[in-house]
């Protein structure tokens, strides 16, 4: 089955099964995200996927797309609302861009350009999360993750290993490795596994890596995440 | 004890089941005071699990210990309604008195002392949790008694029996509670209507879920019912987090049968064979009993197979413990705990009907809604929708406490109006009640004569009671301090949301407040409210908002200046510097207009 329905006043056709995400780019339409990861199901955390129907506010990348229904995305309101939910994940860790490895393919910092963010409005919580870099071929610099558990999943789905999982609840929320000495260097991680080269921010970097590509010509220096996107999911907005 | 050994004999006991991997942390924190590095990887090992799986559960639930605990952990219930009735005073008085602080293990590894949200005793409170005992009533004399206790070493066992003892708490009786119930004759009515009947029969009630969001009960079932899947389930949400709500726990206590015959009518509508209770960990005074009802009710044929002798009538019912943490309540959060993995809300659709506990169809109600269904077995639909309103039948269980000479538990009709509640349990100048707990609405005097129902003001049964001497501005702001320590933390805008809230609330509490938090507040609001992922985070600005717009005064007072006012307090940053070298002159000091230390 199939059909069709209206994301900010322009009909996207749909399959059945499809979330509203992933109807919209495959018809060349962007919403942004960035726990949703397009050979994953939905994991639905971090809510810059909302959007309004009816008046009322879903996650896009795991409501499924229903026949005729009008879907708001690119808003003001919304902007508005993901701009302040990326404020929100900018002011719980530490993200200190210019010296940060990832600057320039790192998603969160994307999404903020994107979103026009000016500021991180609220009053950042410099959380102490000290640095793990103990692997030989990978540090972990907890600073920065977003708990989008991609690495989670692909390390218990694909690499079939299980070297991450979150603890502790609410803001004490983190990341933990599989080894009870805490230390990554006491489990079977590897340079090449999934789990290593899928963290949309800078948790989990290469070592002996740093710069290679210069600052500035990176892939979203040159163009916004929405662009970038598009093109890797097969189809370019227009012009 | 040996760590390994104790492992293998708690995994052995809960038959080396993953699915158990949470009471198998519970029974080993038992036995261990808490759960070291090698406790979490023996379990793994014989769990078969990734050893991080098994930390990131032991680390979401509160009650469960990943760093020393004393041989005695206490845990102050710290509900607003407890801090009116002097908990902090009195838990300063024992760390006190056994030379440790709030939030610390004493260097003897003898004692912790610490705070955990209301534990379920709000009509006989302050009241805390030792090693997971409720002891209520506490007063100074209480708590001397339980220092000499702790210091002397006596065992739990050894304790004072009414220091334990929780008392029944019932205030006022209806059709629910004030009839005698005989065990089994509910399910023989409803047998004899057939399953089909039977579910009309719910139909005619009109009966809605007591939970909270008053679903229709008849209509849950009936779903389930439709489901494909053969092995469907029953699952009775004890986990009763809702501050100030106590109504489930005198349910469990003294109508244990009505509780489990409502589950076992459940599956006599739906077809399912297994039963669960998720009870809250702070109930653990009441699991005995239960295990002893669960046996008598096999030993008649009232669970088991061929249930009454009616062949295909299979049903078996399994306790399960949690260990602090309110989201748990939200049911597919429940299902996660239930399966042994981090209490964190599941995606829907689908829905726990067709896809619930290990993915089958699964029907999740709350105690009361459970025993109620004894009543329209017993008496029929009609009889039970004749009381209460058109659109809220039946009768509502309330947890009255706060500032009434009786609080406890009141069975109303739907429809009773708040004053007559206050009336009832000697309330006097009351300036706002708390329907329905701290995700519920704060009413000020002029909403007094609303009615407790669906259509005007729903509860989960929490009625707290505030009199002219308490703060408005106190009670949002430990609601929201509950709401920041119960963010399970799955989703951006309430794992960080509630938190920022915390802290904006902290800082009016401060007094160095202005303006521009108000709006900061605002904004935060918006987004729990609108983009969270479950009803927590939704609901966390309820208490504030209502708050602001009954009570603005006493928010106002908090606000230094209306201008813009920094969160940053150099004055205060200066004071470790001023502490080291000893000096506290007022050269030492910014010049300020007001202190606001
Ligand atoms: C954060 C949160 C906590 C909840 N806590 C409880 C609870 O302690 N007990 C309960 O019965 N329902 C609770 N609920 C509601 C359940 O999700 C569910 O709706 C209810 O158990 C369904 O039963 P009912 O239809 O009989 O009301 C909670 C919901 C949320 C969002
Ligand atoms: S480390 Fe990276 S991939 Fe893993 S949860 Fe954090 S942000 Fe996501
Ligand atoms: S709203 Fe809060 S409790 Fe609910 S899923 Fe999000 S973080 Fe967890
Ligand atoms: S992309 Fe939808 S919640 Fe993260």
């Amino acid at each position: 089955m199939s059909g069709q329905f209206q994301l900010d006043g322009q009909a996207v056709p749909f399959e059945d099964g499809q979330t509203i995400l992933q109807a919209a780019r495959a018809a060349g339409r962007y919403i942004p995200h960035l726990c949703w990861h397009p050979d994953f199901p939905p994991h639905g955390s971090c809510k810059l996927c909302v959007v309004k129907v009816g008046g009322r506010h879903l996650s896009s990348c795991a409501a499924p797309a229903v026949e005729g229904i009008e879907v708001e995305s690119d808003t003001a309101e919304l902007r508005a609302e993901r701009r302040a939910l990326l404020q929100m994940l900018f002011v719980e860790g530490n993200h200190f861009c210019p010296s940060c490895e990832k600057s320039g393919h790192c998603q969160l910092q994307a999404q903020a350009y994107e979103h026009e963010m000016m500021s991180a409005r609220f009053a950042y919580f410099y959380p102490p999360r000290p640095v793990d870099a103990s692997h030989p071929d990978i540090v972990l610099d907890f600073n920065r993750c977003i708990f989008c558990e991609l690495c989670v999943r692909a390390s218990r789905e694909v690499d079939g290993k299980n070297v991450f999982a979150l603890s502790g609840r609410g803001i004490h929320k983190h990341l933990v490795v599989n080894a009870e000495s805490g230390r990554l260097a006491d489990t079977d991680f590897a340079a090449d596994d999934l789990a290593a080269n899928i963290c949309p921010v800078g948790v989990i970097l290469h070592k002996r890596q740093g710069f290679r590509v210069p600052i500035g010509e990176r892939p979203y220096d040159a163009r916004p995440i929405s662009r970038v996107e598009l093109a890797a999911g097969g189809r370019e907005a227009d012009e | 004890m040996d760590v390994e050994a104790s492992v293998r004999e708690v995994v052995g006991r809960q038959g080396r089941d993953a699915t158990r991997l949470l009471q198998i942390l519970i029974a080993l924190q038992d036995r261990l005071d808490w759960l070291p590095p090698a406790a979490i990887t023996a379990v793994a090992a014989e769990l078969g699990l990734p050893r991080a799986r098994v930390e990131g559960v032991a680390g979401f639930y509160s009650l469960l210990h990943g760093t020393p605990a004393g041989r005695y952990r206490i845990r102050f219930s710290d509900n607003i309604t407890d801090r009116m009735q002097g908990s902090e005073a009195l838990r300063k008085r024992l760390c006190h008195l056994l030379w440790t602080e709030c939030g610390k293990t004493s260097e003897d590894g003898l004692v912790s002392i610490g705070t955990t949200s209301c534990t379920g005793m709000g009509d006989q409170g302050p009241a805390l949790l030792v090693n997971g005992r409720a002891v209520t009533r506490l007063d100074a004399a209480r708590i001397e008694r339980i220092a000499e206790l702790v210091r002397g070493g006596v065992p739990l066992d050894d304790w004072p029996a009414e220091f334990f003892r929780v008392e029944e708490g019932i205030r006022r009786r209806g059709p629910l509670l004030g009839t005698p119930f005989e065990p089994g004759s509910a399910l023989r009515a409803a047998i004899a209507r057939g399953r089909t009947g039977w579910g009309e029969e719910m139909a005619r009630s009109g009966l809605r879920g007591r939970g909270g969001a008053g679903f229709a009960t008849a209509t849950k079932w009936q779903a389930c019912r439709d489901a494909p899947g053969a092995d469907k389930v029953v699952v009775c949400n004890a986990d009763e987090g809702e501050p100030g709500t106590f109504k489930d726990r005198v349910l469990l206590a003294h109508e244990a049968e009505r509780v489990f015959e409502g589950m076992t009518l459940a599956a006599w509508a739906t077809g399912a064979r297994t039963g669960f209770v998720y009870l809250r960990g702070e109930y653990r005074f009441v699991l005995d009993a239960l295990q002893a009802v669960l046996a008598r009710r096999r030993a008649v044929g009232l669970l088991g197979m061929g249930i009454l002798g009616e062949a295909g009538f299979d049903f078996d019912i399994e306790i399960h413990l949690g260990a602090g943490a309110y989201v748990c309540g939200e049911e597919t959060a429940l299902l996660e705990s239930l399966e042994g993995r981090r209490g964190t809300p599941r995606i829907r659709p689908p829905f726990p009907v067709t896809h619930g506990y290990l993915g089958r169809p699964t029907v999740v109600n709350n105690v009361e809604t459970l025993a109620l269904a004894t009543w329209i077995a017993l008496e029929g639909g009609a009889a039970f929708a004749a009381t209460g309103t058109p659109r809220s039948t039946g009768t509502k269980l309330l947890s009255v406490s706060g500032d009434c000479a009786r609080p406890g538990v009141y069975e109303f009709p739907f429809g009773v109006t708040v004053a007559e509640v206050l009336e009832e349990c000697g309330a006097l100048d009351t300036l706002a009640v708390q329907v329905g707990g701290a995700s519920g609405v704060t009413l000020a005097g002029h909403e007094f004569g609303r009615r407790i129902a669906f259509e005007d003001v729903p509860s989960a049964g929490a009625f707290m009671v505030f009199d002219g001497r308490r703060d408005p501005f106190e009670i949002a702001h430990a609601f929201v301090e509950f709401f920041a320590h119960e963010s399970c933390g799955f989703c951006t805008p309430c794992r960080i949301g509630t938190t920022l809230l915390k802290n904006d609330l902290d800082k009016l509490a401060r007094g160095v407040g202005g303006k521009v938090d108000l709006a900061n507040i605002e904004w935060i609001n918006r987004l729990l409210r609108n983009a969270s992922h479950c009803g927590l985070g939704s609901s966390a600005p309820n208490p504030v908002e209502d708050g602001l717009a009954k009570f603005r005064p006493a928010w106002e007072r908090r606000l230094r200046s209306l201008e813009f006012e920094p969160a940053f307090d150099l004055d205060a940053a200066l004071g470790p510097a001023r502490r080291m070298t000893g000096r506290s002159d007022p050269g030492a000091h910014l010049d300020r207009e007001e202190s606001s230390q």
